[in-house]
């Protein structure tokens, strides 16, 4: 991991770029996270790339309901040669979360952009095949938001057994 | 010390009904038989020793329950331990049942092994349906007899669109958990399944009661069936 | 959500190929085939929407989510020692991996240190774990070519290994023996014994592995040169593991970033030239007998002390001090009651599983359950890399090329 200071200027390095494509920085248990702007995500991680960061290891969705905006999206990115990781943080809110794909960046996102969409409901401007990947394509509901119910189903006992269908007789 | 001599008569006294023990009275019997100089009394005698005699129904549930072709259905986790029944250590091959067919045109026993999706769920009952009738189901682990570990939006418990025969508990079960299940299967099929528990501590006489109507039809089971031909959500 | 559902079988279906290039002037029918998701050379329930022409695969979409389980809404609901048995059963081959990349995720979290001989431990067991998930590999991947008989030479030697597992924490699978801070428990008298003469028989084995399968003409002819991928492809969708070994990266995160005591032992990390499906075959072989010198060098290293943290916020007291000690006694209970509180704060923690980069992301908000968890679980990015391997080979390819990939279905359903 880059430290606090390497992070710093990493940063700058990125403003310098374009000015509001960082909106903070975080550095906290030897983790740097770089926190962008939903809308120049994809400068972000070319700059990222062309400072070495080529390898995408992770790209997921986090709900931090209560806090708004309320859905992020997280890109930990790797240093093969350095061996460093850094992260890109983005929040959208609820409302309208649209957010430039990185599959032309990085191919291998195609199915984790799909999973955040089909859990989250985060929509990737640009994504080659963006529909549900793990649940159903006529499932209604985004699954991981804080507010989706964790659902199931009672437990079939002999004495509600007749909700079953069964050889039970 | 004083040594008792005494000449022994037959090991086993001759029964009504069973042929004698001694090896050289049989042969002297089936000798006969085939010349045709047994008759009357003695040849129905003979006959009666020599025709094991059952019904068809129980003959052929032996043959079945014997010889059961398991379809290979792994989903999860135990399909791992059920891979481990194959394998030599619990070998299920001296049981007769290592012919594991992948079409369910050819099995005839659906080992659900791991949890059901509701994605999954409509692909494992149209694979149920293909299967020839006799057919049974054994619902293998926590996760698809009841919920398991996970109880939550994306599993659905395998009793709620399909029968299941036997099921078996743990996480995953243990190979012999398994075999022990396959086995009460077997004793179902042949008819005479154990009572279980209620053998074991004499407790006869306490099923649950049913819910009054059910037994004649009356009232309807609430059921919730999957429309066969339909396999939407896939 | 301006997303049309309604034409997703169109787009599911959506073939890549040009009919035109198919070369010879002539062009045959495109036949697109359902492989799966009940199928018996799908490791798990896969569903692949094959475009044929003839024999030649010319598009693959692989269909998922048929053994999703919502294991990460799960596991924000429970406490995060209760999170560790749920998150286990995600890659089902590889459980102990699962758990200690969880583990370490909150251990980052909680800055607590794990005692040397916990981490010792953990070696051995993850070790053992890698050698029982490449033995289930290669026993079903030569069950998919053909070579039957090697499925249950395998399964012989892994129920040796769960043998050793069920000697230290009592269960085959999904063992729970990982905890925040350590072990769950220290191994008991047999363990050390039990295990050497595994090592001692374990490389022996390997060899007759080897020579049953490496000099037979049919598994030559199915594996050599058949679906290479170079490395930039694979680095560009993002693979690790022995896929990415197998084309020539050593990237390894056990030699590259070390945790838990790796680098305090000597391995060599193998590793292939072209990329085919003889060298994936051949890196995972060679890293049975990698894991076996690992695993005795940490045995017999081994050093004395506490098997898990003894900040007892973290871990259970042992239990003789229930009867003698009363903050010992507050302790238990409220870990057991309501869990240990993390601070907030965010952690991704990545190990080597045996398929290649496992990693766990775990976001605490300062209550005893976790805000969010979520595995990068290499399975599942390593399937994307399916289709630029089997462009353009025969569907029995397709078969071995699967194989070797070696998916796990709960990993990359969740």
């Amino acid at each position: 991991m880059p430290d606090a200071t390497g992070l710093e200027l990493t940063a700058h390095e990125l403003r310098d770029h374009s000015a509001e494509s960082i909106l903070g920085t975080d550095f906290q248990r030897g983790r740097a996270v770089l926190l962008a702007a939903p809308d120049h995500i994809t400068d972000v991680l070319a700059a990222l790339m062309g400072k070495g960061y080529t390898f995408l290891a992770s790209l997921h969705g986090v709900d931090y309901y209560p806090e708004e905006p309320r859905l992020g999206v997280l890109y930990e990115l790797l240093d093969m040669h350095e061996v460093d990781r850094i992260t890109v943080k983005i929040r959208v809110g609820i409302d309208d979360p649209r957010v430039p794909t990185a599959t032309g960046l990085f191919p291998g996102a195609e199915f984790p952009e799909r999973e955040v969409y089909d859990m989250f409901g985060v929509v990737f401007d640009g994504h080659p095949d963006l529909r549900r990947i793990l649940m159903p394509e006529d499932f209604e509901g985004f699954p991981q938001r804080r507010d989706f119910p964790v659902g199931g189903e009672p437990v079939l006992f002999t004495f509600n057994e007749e909700q079953s269908y069964g050889k039970w007789q | 010390m004083e040594v008792k001599r005494e000449v022994l008569g037959p090991a086993h006294p001759e029964q009504p009904g069973q042929a004698p023990a001694d090896f050289r009275a049989r042969q002297l019997l089936a000798r006969d038989m085939l010349r045709g100089d047994l008759e009357g009394e003695a040849l129905e005698r003979f006959v009666e020793q020599s025709i094991m005699t059952t019904t068809l129904e129980k003959a052929v549930s032996w043959s079945q329950g014997n010889s059961l072709y398991p379809m290979t259905f792994g989903l999860a986790c135990c399909a791992i331990e059920m891979m481990s029944i194959v394998g030599a250590r619990m070998d299920i091959a001296r049981f007769g049942w290592e012919a594991f067919r992948a079409s369910p045109r050819q099995a005839d026993l659906l080992i659900l092994s791991g949890r059901v999706s509701v994605k999954m769920a409509p692909v494992i009952r149209r694979i149920y349906d293909q299967m020839l009738e006799p057919r049974w189901a054994i619902s293998m682990g926590a996760c698809c007899s009841s919920m398991g570990v996970f109880n939550n939006y994306a599993l659905v418990p395998s009793d709620k669109f399909m029968p299941i025969d036997v099921h078996v508990p743990g996480c995953p079960p243990r190979p012999e958990a398994l075999m022990h299940g396959i086995l009460r299967l077997r004793s179902k099929i042949h008819g005479h399944s154990p009572d279980g528990w209620r053998e074991r501590y004499d407790a006869v006489g306490t099923e649950e009661v049913l819910p009054a109507g059910e037994a004649d039809g009356t009232r309807e089971a609430a059921i919730n069936i999957f429309p066969g031909g339909d396999t939407a959500g896939a | 959500m301006a997303l049309d559902t309604a034409d997703y079988r169109k787009r599911e279906e959506s073939i890549t190929y040009a009919a035109e290039t198919a070369g010879q002037g002539q062009t045959h029918e495109l036949l697109t085939l359902n492989i799966g998701p009940h199928h018996p050379a799908t490791h798990g329930v896969l569903r692949l929407l094959a475009t044929l022409e003839g024999e030649v695969v010319r598009d693959i979409k692989p269909i998922i989510g048929y053994v999703h389980t919502g294991i990460e809404k799960t596991a924000e609901q429970k406490s995060y020692w209760k999170v560790i048995p749920v998150i286990e059963r995600m890659d089902y081959l590889s459980y102990y991996f699962n758990a200690m990349a969880f583990c370490g995720a909150v251990e980052t979290l909680v800055d607590v240190e794990v005692p040397p001989r916990a981490q010792y431990l953990r070696v051995i067991h993850l070790e053992l774990n890698r050698i029982m998930s490449h033995l289930v590999w290669l026993g079903t991947s030569a069950l998919d070519l053909g070579a039957i008989s090697m499925f249950w030479y395998c399964f012989r030697e892994r129920e040796t290994i769960l043998d050793l597992f069920e000697m230290s924490s009592g269960q085959r699978m999904h063992t729970r023996y990982f905890q925040v801070g350590g072990v769950i428990e220290d191994i008991p008298r047999g363990f050390a014994t039990k295990l050497r003469k595994f090592l001692a028989d374990m490389p022996t084995r390997a060899d007759q592995y080897a020579d049953l399968l490496e000099k037979n003409q049919i598994v030559l002819e199915r594996l050599r040169g058949i679906c290479p991928l170079d490395e930039e492809t694979l680095l560009k969708i993002g693979v690790t593991g022995p896929l990415l070994r197998a084309a020539g990266n050593p990237w390894d995160l056990r030699k590259a970033a070390p945790y838990s005591s790796y680098d305090k032992f000597e391995f060599k990390i193998p590793v292939g030239t072209v990329g085919d499906n003889y060298d994936r075959y051949r890196v995972r072989h060679a890293e049975i007998y990698e894991s076996v010198k690992i695993i005795s060098q940490a045995l017999e290293g081994l050093p004395e002390g506490p098997y898990i943290t003894p900040d007892r916020k973290i871990a259970l007291p042992p239990r003789h001090e229930l009867a003698t000690s009363m903050e010992a006694l507050i302790h238990h209970f409220k870990l057991v009651t309501e869990g240990f509180r993390v601070p907030a704060g965010e952690a991704y923690y990545p190990i080597e599983g045996p398929r290649g980069e496992l990693g766990c992301f775990v976001r605490a908000d300062g209550s005893a359950k976790p805000a969010r968890v979520h595995m990068r679980d290499p399975s599942f990015v390593h399937l994307q890399a399916l289709e630029p391997m089997v462009k353009g080979a025969y569907i029995a390819d397709l078969i071995a090329t699967l194989a070797m990939l070696d998916p796990i279905l709960g990993g990359i359903d969740r």
